[in-house]
């Protein structure tokens, strides 16, 4: 029932992005949204297109996949496209009935901005797709040290993600083992009204929360056992290292981002 | 009047890099009234095995039928005979979720659509089988109970449904010796005294010895031994120990006699059998 689901998207590999640190691939995916912005003329929205293409391709996640991780936002992106073409005046007038008008600027805008809003989402679910949940974890508690001074409790944020992410999995697992041992008892989650279906989700809650608070409190006193105290000192058994790969890395986006300042600016 | 399975074929996840094939063409009948014993070591696919026969997993390939009626179709007859079987999985007092021990045994017999007395008399029966007072229990909060109480009710709450095939998983996992003597002694009645079919799963050859009829032995998806224990505890003592299984204890222990010269039978697989044997024994050498 549930085990179709994959958490987080990872798709495990070796390719080159795979490879990456995940602080390298945190910031290119930040300094890409940055970047998206930048965007105003046609060309430099062709070569954000071919650069996340290529990422695509470089990530070596089936195509199908990462359609899929696209496909939700398609609604939105057509209904920005259709936002902005009906309310944008301007240039050359297309099409004219009544109080709508759909003008050439219009239809330019909406197709930017849903071309938008699609990098967007290509882009980060890339990162999401090449890097495991527990090194992107890794990777946001090591950007956020060094705000520590200002008060950002990088570690405890980082902590408190990992286990939440350690944790999805196993509750899927006990939501998918309580409701076919209720399954195995008659009871019915599809059919009835709202209510008789909300209903019907008491006898797979009840056991969730219950097993839950048990994990949390067993969960604590292990970390108790092992003398947990916070991130003060604690060294990790994979370091982050920056390698050949992320110079790569920190080149290409910046080219990027110059190819772009360029279109935008100086053309 | 039978569980069938016809080579069932079951992968989890087909079509992404987390498929994996529990399940490989397995083929089996378990009538009613069997007591069978199904063994393998961890992630043979026993649990895949036994919630094929539950109807809660559709086989990727082949059919599982209760009594005839295909379980994989959506239709009232296939939830009449989804109630014939009876699932106590591992661990059963984690899906407790009532607020007093009646309503969590009533929620099965209610959900097959039995009458409020109908239900009464199903709770009243299911608590005496599993020795739960009524009128001690039955308006307690189950989250107040032992966890032996606990794993009673869960399973009380399964019983109460009266299916004609119950299949526990593991049931005696986490129990201490007496309430797992008690257990087993309540679930044998139930088997002579209602012709309900039992399907253990267990890790405890012992206990497999002890009370089932029939053994099956499955491992990496496949079904390798079908035979009453007897026979497979007798015959392929290496062939388990092989697949990460074992002989039960009395089994080991009369091998043992035998290479030091005792001619104990191959056939003895309990220790009240191996007891009675010895004794017979001392007892003959003893007048010679």
């Amino acid at each position: 029932m549930l085990s179709d689901i994959t958490l987080g998207q990872y798709f495990p590999g070796t390719s080159v992005l795979h490879r990456l640190d995940p602080r390298s691939k945190i910031l290119a995916t930040l300094c890409f949204i940055v970047i998206i912005f930048i965007a105003k003329s046609s060309a430099s929205y062709v070569l954000l297109c071919v650069f996340a293409a290529c990422c695509a391709l470089l990530s070596r996640v089936p195509l199908k996949l990462i359609y899929k991780g696209v496909k939700p936002v398609f609604i939105i992106a057509c209904l920005t496209a259709l936002i902005h073409i009906f309310s944008t005046k301007g240039g050359e007038v297309l099409f004219s009935y009544g109080i709508v008008t759909v003008t050439a600027l219009g239809v330019e805008m909406g197709a930017k901005m849903a071309l938008r809003l699609l990098l967007l989402l290509l882009f980060s679910s890339i990162l999401t797709y090449t890097t495991s949940p527990i090194v992107l974890t890794d990777g946001i508690e090591a950007l956020l040290r060094p705000f520590k001074s200002v008060g950002v409790p990088a570690h405890e944020l980082a902590m408190m993600m990992t286990i939440a992410l350690r944790f999805i999995p196993t509750l899927l697992e006990e939501t998918d083992r309580i409701m076919k041992a209720q399954t195995a008892r008659g009871a019915d989650f599809a059919g009835g009204s709202i209510l008789t279906r909300l209903k019907s989700l008491l006898p797979i809650l009840v056991p969730l929360f219950v097993s839950s608070f048990r994990r949390a409190d067993e969960l604590a006193t292990a970390m108790e056992a092992r003398c947990y105290r916070g991130g003060e000192g604690r060294t990790r058994l994979h370091e982050l290292a920056y390698g050949t790969l992320d110079g790569g890395c920190l080149a290409v986006m910046l080219l990027l981002t110059a190819a772009m300042a360029a279109l935008r600016w100086l053309s | 009047m039978a569980i069938t399975l016809e080579q069932v074929h079951y992968t989890y996840s087909p079509g992404t890099p987390f498929a994996r094939v529990a399940l490989q063409g397995v083929t089996l009948t378990i009538e009613k009234g069997d007591f069978v014993a199904l063994i393998g070591h961890t992630g043979s696919g026993k649990s895949t095995l036994i919630q094929q026969m539950g109807g809660l997993l559709q086989p990727s390939e082949g059919k599982a039928a209760v009594d005839g009626i295909d379980l994989s179709r959506k239709e009232k007859e296939t939830k009449a005979a989804r109630g014939q079987i009876g699932i106590v999985f591992q661990y059963p007092e984690h899906q407790l979720f009532a607020e007093t021990a009646y309503e969590d045994i009533a929620f099965g017999p209610r959900n097959l659509g039995r009458s409020p007395e109908e239900t009464d008399r199903a709770v009243r029966r299911a608590m005496a089988q599993v020795g739960l007072d009524f009128d001690t229990f039955a308006q307690r909060s189950p989250f107040r109970l032992s966890g032996g109480q606990m794993r009673r009710l869960a399973i009380a709450g399964v019983l109460a449904m009266e299916p004609a095939y119950l299949i526990l998983d593991e049931p005696s996992a986490g129990l201490d010796p007496r309430s797992r003597r008690l257990f087993f002694e309540q679930i044998v009645r139930s088997h002579k005294q209602q012709g309900m079919a039992i399907i253990l799963v267990t890790h405890n050859m012992d206990e497999a010895a002890r009370y089932a009829k029939r053994l099956l032995v499955i491992n990496e998806g496949k079904l390798l031994y079908d035979a009453p224990p007897r026979e497979i505890f007798a015959k392929y003592q290496k062939e388990l120990e092989e697949i990460g299984l074992a002989v039960p204890a009395a089994a080991r222990l009369a091998a043992v006699l035998r290479a030091r010269g005792v001619p104990v039978p191959a056939d003895i697989i309990t220790e009240a059998e191996l007891e009675k044997f010895l004794l017979n024994w001392v007892k003959k050498r003893g007048k010679k």
